[in-house]
């Protein structure tokens, strides 16, 4: 968990250029940090509480939860993970938002890649009025479009199906993404596509070829950040999805919630469930996901 | 942003001919330059004009690279966008036909109770999401700046609950505000003393609204500390150490080097933190569904409820115009205030 010696910011801030000659302040500044320390990890701690209070109350029986509400489960049952599991039928769910999910992703890299080179390297008249086009999707709340996307998905029949959710996820996530795409290819120098062009390729293979593998770090941001977007997103599965077989797993839980809200074991084992696979991608990723969140942020 | 962008002054020609003025062959060739305007190509010096014989700029790709993302964007967020906006002059009830009402959706907005105390609400429960995730989010991260030793950890505890569904979050922390006795929250503060405090977080109706901004402010602070740790691992070290040399102590080196470096990190947040303020619909939604009666109804939530309780298409069309009327406005005035304000290191 500690950064390796010489990476990040740790580095430059800890050599010194000249020593300093009086010792104290430093040491001073060492209690200083311990106190910090506690301070940080009882805020920690705070801040912690409700997932205590998801997981001691996933771990026990209804009785337990009347019983002792804040004590720890004893003994912890895994009961209310096997019910959870399946009368909240997550299974599917998870299949429907992984496929979502990967379908979304995989149209956004390709259309907001594309389509931020091309506006990085036209920045000028028409190329200039389309990013600003494009800026403006940031701002519009979809509920604007709400009524009208809902017609246009119906008429096309397209209503509890895994390609409604995903055009819709493609275009309302689109701004962002072209944003952070046009955002870093301006920096990326031209003169790699502009060898590959001289070399022979047409746009299209100088730009899979060259440029594309170029764009590699904001990739990785662009994915994160739709990703957790699309995987949580709530309400539109619920109007496009709701009841149908293709619920997302926001959706499923929600139903589920509803079903057997006074059962608080039953309805957090479920939640758990349903967050586990989030959490676990984030931990793993973790030090990606916030690096592509704080870089693909700074704009 | 738009800021560092070249101005429009000249419409770049679409894969200029091989036989264009010389003028013009060089203009492509500038916009290679990266992201700072190119010097007006008028005051070069003849250097750049003698390498781009080729006669054309290869770099810019064709027209095909932006219609298919152009394409999807303008059937999902624009054409619906500009056909939400005729309907909320219409009276359009989702069936049958509508018919041109002119600004009477407007007109009754002001007479409704249910989407005006919606209004105040969003307002409110924006400005103390903004003000208090970002206070939060601006102490943790320079808590976790320090050099403590736990600070991989404590970083990726604050930031998890940001990763999580936002009706998952608003499930768990329906329990947190749990009335029933000695559960959740209530049963904390009995339990450490303070039983005194204890209240019906989401069912009183003076509360409710800011139970829910506590719960969103618990979700994203996370988020709001690692856009802040971004900005201070762009704070060279070397002016803190100046700072100090010249005497400065822990507040005047925040005050005067860290605080207006951070100015790109504050705006990025404030803006996120507000048009998602704005824009809140699934936690309502989820934990109290904007009750009690409407105590922590937002925009969202209300024009939802127009559309899909009460079918008032057109009208609640009308209510989503005024939310992005205020979004717009509301991100713009920030923009241009923030920005301002910005210095480079």
């Amino acid at each position: 968990m500690t950064p390796a010696p010489g990476r990040g910011r740790t580095a430059p801030r800890r050599t010194e250029p000249v020593p300093h000659p009086v010792r104290s302040p430093r040491r001073r500044a060492r209690y200083g940090n311990y106190a910090l320390e506690l301070v940080m990890i009882a805020v920690a701690v705070a801040f912690l509480f409700p997932v205590y209070a998801l997981l001691t109350l996933s771990l026990k029986e209804p009785r337990q939860i009347a019983g002792s509400p804040l004590g720890l489960p004893a003994p912890p049952t895994a009961h209310n993970f096997t019910h959870a599991w399946s009368s909240a039928s997550l299974g599917p769910a998870l299949v429907n938002s992984a496929l979502i999910t990967t379908l979304s992703l995989l149209l956004l890299v390709v259309l907001g890649s594309t389509a931020g080179y091309f506006l990085a390297r036209r920045a000028r008249g028409l190329g200039y009025g389309l990013y600003i086009l494009f800026l403006l999707g940031i701002v519009l709340p979809f509920q604007l479009g709400m009524i009208p996307l809902y017609e246009l998905v119906d008429s096309l029949g397209w209503l509890g199906t895994y390609q409604g959710m995903v055009l819709f996820y493609t275009g309302i996530q689109l701004p962002f993404t072209v944003f952070l795409y046009t955002g870093f290819a301006r920096a990326l120098p031209a003169d790699y596509a502009q060898a590959a062009l001289i070399d022979g390729c047409d746009h299209r293979q100088a730009f899979t070829r060259i440029v594309f593998p170029l764009l590699r770090p904001i990739t990785g941001t662009v994915i994160i950040l739709n990703a957790v977007f699309v995987w949580n997103d709530f309400f539109t599965p619920l109007l496009y999805l709701g009841g149908s077989d293709r619920e997302t797993v926001p959706v499923r839980v929600f139903s589920f919630v509803g079903q057997y809200v006074s059962d608080y074991g039953l309805v957090f084992a479920g939640l758990v469930l349903a967050a586990l696979p989030v959490l676990v991608v984030f931990l793993l990723l973790q030090r990606y996901v916030i690096k592509g969140f704080a870089g693909g942020l700074k704009g | 942003m738009s800021r560092s962008l070249p101005q429009p002054e000249e419409i770049q020609p679409e894969g200029t001919p091989p036989g264009g003025t010389p003028a013009r062959k060089t203009r492509p060739r500038e916009t290679r330059v990266r992201e700072i305007p190119p010097p007006n190509p008028r005051e070069t010096r003849s250097g750049p004009r003698g390498r781009t014989r080729p006669g054309r700029d290869l770099t810019v790709p064709p027209w095909g690279f932006v219609v298919p993302a152009l394409v999807v964007y303008a059937a999902v967020v624009l054409y619906p966008a500009v056909a939400g906006v005729a309907y909320a002059f219409t009276d359009w009830s989702g069936i049958g036909d509508a018919s041109f009402v002119g600004l009477a959706n407007f007109r009754a907005l002001l007479d409704d109770r249910r989407t005006l105390d919606s209004v105040v609400n969003t307002l409110l429960l924006t400005v103390a999401v903004v003000v208090v995730q970002n206070v939060v989010g601006l102490l943790l991260a320079l808590g976790v700046d320090a050099g403590i030793r736990s600070r991989a950890l404590l970083r990726v505890i604050f930031f998890a609950p940001a990763v999580v569904s936002p009706v998952m979050v608003a499930f768990l922390w329906k329990y947190v505000y749990n009335p029933e006795n000695g559960a959740g929250l209530n049963g904390v503060l009995g339990a450490v003393g303070l039983g005194g405090l204890r209240q019906d977080w989401l069912g009183d109706p003076s509360l409710a609204l800011w139970s829910v901004a506590a719960m969103v402010v618990w979700q994203y602070a996370g988020y709001s500390m690692v856009i802040f740790l971004a900005g201070l691992q762009g704070v060279p070290a070397e002016l803190h150490e100046a700072a100090r040399i010249d005497g400065a102590g822990t507040w005047q080196r925040f005050r005067y080097v860290t605080w207006p470096l951070l100015a790109p990190a504050l705006t990025v947040n404030l803006m996120l933190s507000t048009i998602g303020g704005l824009k809140l619909f699934d936690q309502v939604y989820a934990a109290t569904n904007g009750g009690p009666g409407t105590a922590s109804e937002t925009l969202s939530t209300a024009l939802f409820k127009e559309a899909f309780v009460y079918g008032k298409f057109g009208y609640s069309t009308a209510v989503a115009l005024v939310l992005a009327l205020f979004v717009a406005a509301v991100s713009l005035v920030q923009l241009r205030f923030l920005r301002a304000r910005e210095v480079t290191a």
